[in-house]
């Protein structure tokens, strides 16, 4: 058995479960976000009156930090009252930042266990050996008051990324470039184990960004085996002991592929979906009005300090906009104290407040028609960030730091 | 349930994501009525003023990628789509859609068949697609279990009735 069934057989009480075959799991973490309402409702409607175990249940007011409408803050009042109601006590006000980034900072994304979120990325907790996955609201309800969600066990594919990366060149750029090779729908319903050499050069936000952007080929949940590096990234955070699945041997993926990443270059996504990827070189020159660092794809305090280091003693482009969205309170905080935040507010960025922001088109960034905007985030959409004829390219950190300070599509390893 | 339906088709490409199914900027709107108005607004802002109830959507592969927002699915719904059959679905859209009660059937090259402003028949038991020629598709028969929902009306009422029967015999 593969590590991921070893895990779902363990949580639906089983000693072994096989792909196709339709589980009950205990959830061990489920998160809600300010978005979906719905849940609340959905947990009354199904006649739910107290919730199954509240110590479990997180709920973030991330998407819409702060509320910048009347009908945004009347929702998250909602969610407020229902935590106190409930004896939610991780409730995680808009003071804290984006799901996934939150989870990892505080210690509750555990190897070994079951994290659902009403958040497509939540494939982004497979960085930690964690069977991470995303559900609507009614799916979240029900975990609400039963405590457990039914799962359809995945087929799992394992791509391996061999070989050391240029200088420049990051794990956006490694998983943009495999979306674009493979497809926007090459992991539909399956689970995408990440391997390879490559991974042992790529930090735990490096990982995270990799496990993240599966969501965009489709994938249910990802997965990187725990390893040394793993290990000492929780070794500080983790409050409890967890369990660390391992594969057998003999187990036979749905499907494997590897990427030599020794001669990659930086990549961009082009309007206007993610699997429409190619060398950053096609698009030298293409004048930027937005660049946009953040989301829980490339907010990170890493992020932050490549940006910082492209833009130190310099000034973003006179006709460029450089918004820099910290994912989490942690990352601001870090970037802070790193000097980070000083180097790049003199340069000219705007940071705003951690979340979501305009990665989903609701405010702090949005897009007007026919302007073009490179980001770190993870789709390009059309509407995504705002009018749906503006233009949203997909790069790494670098890359939009680059622009920011040329005002254009830059080969960002002449700035490293 | 009923399990032949009959529906003008409204046909879409591949890769239709939710933001194009239901807008970001609309997912803060949590009634029903509210949430109807802007269907398939991202692609196509008339469409609500030409989709009856009953209309079926065709699409190409992974319809419904993107954003985990249940409103995609509610919008569908609520504007009274019959059947959504694809070449394929977003995996989470897929389990939304369910969970609704909303019918959601897979079936290869349906895109190259059937285009917008047809008359279909689907029997959603068998997966057969029929125009005014005969069959012209296979979908993929919904599961047993997918079924279950789905002609319970959605998942709530089954959640609702296995609470209430735990609570009688505690």
């Amino acid at each position: 058995m593969h590590a991921i069934e070893k895990l779902l057989a363990k949580k639906a009480g089983k000693t072994s479960v096989k792909a196709g075959e339709i589980i009950n799991c205990e959830v061990d973490m489920a998160g809600i976000n300010d978005l979906y309402l719905q849940t609340i409702r959905s947990f009354h409607e199904m006649g739910g009156v107290k919730v199954h175990d509240p110590s479990r249940v997180i709920m973030f007011l991330d998407h819409y930090a702060p509320a910048s409408t009347i009908m945004q803050a009347q929702n998250q009042k909602q969610f407020r009252e229902f935590c106190w109601d409930q004896g939610i006590d991780l409730l995680m006000d808009i003071d804290q930042g984006v799901c996934h980034q939150v989870l990892v900072d505080k210690g509750l994304s555990y190897p070994g266990e079951i994290v659902v979120i009403t958040d497509s990325h939540t494939t982004t907790h497979g960085a930690f050996g964690a069977f991470g996955t995303g559900v609507g609201a009614t799916d979240l309800a029900i975990i609400l008051a039963t405590g457990k969600l039914w799962f359809r066990v995945p087929e799992i594919v394992k791509i391996n990324f061999e070989g050391k990366l240029p200088h420049g060149v990051y794990a956006k750029d490694m998983i943009l470039h495999a979306i674009g090779a493979l497809g926007a729908d090459y992991a539909v319903y399956k689970a995408v184990e990440f391997s390879g050499s490559t991974l042992q050069h790529l930090s735990v936000s490096e990982r995270m960004a990799l496990c993240n952007m599966s969501t965009e080929m489709g994938a249910k949940t990802s997965y990187i085996q725990p390893d040394d590096i793993t290990k000492a990234f929780l070794k500080e955070k983790m409050a409890r002991p967890y369990e660390i699945y391992h594969t057998d041997a003999d187990f036979v993926y749905a499907d494997e592929i590897s990427f030599d990443v020794t001669k990659l270059t930086p990549q961009l996504a082009a309007p206007s979906s993610v699997d429409n990827v190619y060398d950053i070189s096609e698009f030298i020159g293409r004048h930027i009005d937005q660049a946009y660092l953040g989301s829980c794809t490339g907010g990170r305090a890493e992020d932050i300090g490549i940006a910082a280091h492209i833009l130190k003693g310099k000034k973003v482009a006179s006709r460029t906009r450089f918004v820099i969205v910290p994912a989490s309170k942690g990352v601001l905080l870090e970037s802070m104290e790193k000097g980070y935040v000083q180097t790049l507010v003199e340069a000219g960025a705007t940071f705003v407040t951690p979340g979501c922001a305009a990665c989903l088109g609701t405010h702090e960034g949005m897009l007007a028609s026919g302007e073009t905007c490179i980001t770190t985030t993870n789709r390009n959409f059309p509407g995504r960030m705002g009018d749906t004829k503006a233009e949203i390219f997909l790069g790494s950190p670098a890359a939009v730091a680059a622009a920011a300070l040329m005002g254009e599509i830059v080969d960002p390893t002449l700035y490293m | 349930m009923q399990k032949l339906l009959t529906g003008n088709t409204f046909a879409f490409g591949n890769n239709v994501d939710t933001d194009q199914i239901y807008p970001g900027r609309f997912v803060e709107l949590t009634d029903v009525e509210d949430v109807a108005k802007y269907a398939m607004f991202g692609a196509d802002p008339e469409f609500t003023c030409k989709v009856k109830k009953g209309d079926f959507i065709i699409a190409g592969t992974n319809f419904g990628c993107g954003s985990s927002r249940e409103h995609a699915a509610i919008t569908l719904k609520a504007v009274g789509i019959g059947v959504i059959i694809a070449e394929s679905f977003a995996r989470i859209f897929y389990r939304n859609a369910i969970n609704l009660g909303l019918p959601v059937l897979v079936c290869p090259n349906i895109s190259k068949r059937v285009t917008s402003g047809s008359t279909v028949q689907i029997d959603l038991l068998s997966g057969e697609i029929f125009d005014e020629t005969g069959k012209i598709a296979q979908a993929e028969p919904m599961s047993e279990y997918i079924m279950h929902i789905i002609e319970n009306g959605g998942i709530k009422s089954l959640i609702k009735k296995q609470m209430e029967t735990k609570t009688l015999v505690s």
